[in-house]
């Protein structure tokens, strides 16, 4: 397609994200880490197979600060995607494509996936109860 | 094909820039994507003062007073001036636009104005549309009908002719087309927002009758499945189209037809 004889207008250096492609882009970003989280719960099921002193290992990896921080990024990742999903199952049955709707089903996505990721974070810490 | 990163010779490079105007007390700054071919060099952004006084309301406005009294060498396209023509077109302040219905004063601060994204540069802000034409003729924009042709109009019902609302008033300006990153990267075999649109508004059309030829045209995984649902199409269309629900509108009788 492109003539090289053509300069090619500038694209990605001067579209302004917007909250279209942003919203999209994440709902990719978000599908490759779980790819990455899917590989890592393989690694602590199998170091629990594997035996004690394996699991304990695992357990100190996935418990340490880093490996805690990780964890809260899947955890969030996993909830974005879950629910973005969901928008993508609306437009597949022709829901949702107004503009209005396209911003207020982005920004539900976004802060429920928030929400639900400090929650369940809360739940994992036993602080559910106490609310 | 993916490519974050502009070719060499595309890079645009600092330019111009231009005098104030002497006696204005009311400027804006202007920043113009620039290309000359008979020049081998980069394109280049120059920059502007407009004096917003003496000069109409609209982009399209200060772009004309530009090439008027600044640099008569300023090369884009116009028409209508009114918003039904689709010449106008450019990446105006980061999204793509008709620069006659968007208003100076929408934008706050330096105004930069692009070409078209992703498109081969012809000079200026006139970019190479010979690919997007070559794909609307490939869906045919044409009433098809195998049935003897009345003596009198092809008549509608009221309902009918709705179904064609929000289509027909579509000017193919190509702010979608090029808003599209899956268009960006695909543009060779992807047929894009604009396209698809139009492709849809000849399959809702109660007076045609090859809709199901129009479907087996466009079912393939680049010329329709390139649509991952972004919706920048719909998020830019200066006319308040829906070109990402139309595509839907296509999937969805492509898997009720199975």
């Amino acid at each position: 397609m492109q003539d090289d004889s053509k300069p090619l207008s500038p694209h990605l250096q001067v579209y302004r994200p917007q909250v279209t492609s942003v919203l999209s882009i994440t709902h990719r970003l978000t599908g490759m880490i779980l790819v990455l989280a899917a590989m890592l719960l393989t690694y602590w099921l199998t170091a629990a197979a594997y035996g004690p002193e394996a699991f304990s290992r695992a357990q100190v990896v996935l418990e340490s600060w880093p490996g805690r921080l990780v964890l809260f990024g899947f955890t969030w990742s996993l909830f974005y995607h879950l629910l973005n999903g969901l928008r993508h199952l609306g437009w597949d049955m022709g829901w949702g494509f107004e503009l209005v709707k396209l911003r207020i089903t982005g920004a539900i996505v976004v802060a429920s996936s928030v929400a639900l990721t400090f929650l369940s974070w809360m739940w994992a810490y036993g602080h559910v109860d106490k609310l | 094909m993916v490519e974050f990163m502009l070719p060499k010779n595309s890079r645009p490079k600092k330019g111009k820039v231009w005098p104030r105007p002497g006696d204005a007390t009311n400027t804006r700054t202007f920043k113009i994507y620039r290309y000359d071919p008979d020049l081998s060099e980069n394109p280049r952004i120059d920059t502007f003062y407009v004096d917003t006084d003496t000069c109409g309301p609209m982009i399209l406005d200060a772009l004309v007073k530009i090439k008027n009294e600044i640099d008569s060498t300023l090369t884009f396209r116009r028409s209508c001036r009114e918003g039904v023509c689709g010449s106008c077109a450019f990446n105006v302040d980061g999204t793509n636009t008709i620069a006659c219905t968007k208003p100076i004063a929408d934008i706050r601060g330096d105004i930069k104005i692009y070409p078209l994204p992703h498109m081969p540069v012809i000079k200026d802000l006139v970019p190479d549309l010979s690919v997007p034409y070559a794909q609307y003729a490939s869906i045919e924009p044409w009433l098809k009908s195998d049935t003897p042709a009345p003596t009198s109009e092809r008549l509608q019902s009221t309902h009918e002719r709705a179904e064609l609302d929000g289509m027909w008033e579509c000017i193919l300006c190509f702010c979608c087309q090029t808003s599209c990153p899956s268009y960006w990267w695909n543009g060779d075999r992807y047929l894009g927002p604009a396209i698809l649109l139009q492709a849809y508004r000849w399959i809702a059309d109660s007076r045609d009758e090859a809709a199901g030829e129009r479907l087996d045209n466009v079912d393939d995984p680049f010329r329709l499945y390139r649509c991952h649902t972004i919706m920048n199409c719909t998020n830019t269309c200066p006319k308040n189209l829906n070109p990402g629900k139309a595509i839907a509108e296509i999937k969805s009788l492509l898997i009720n037809r199975r």
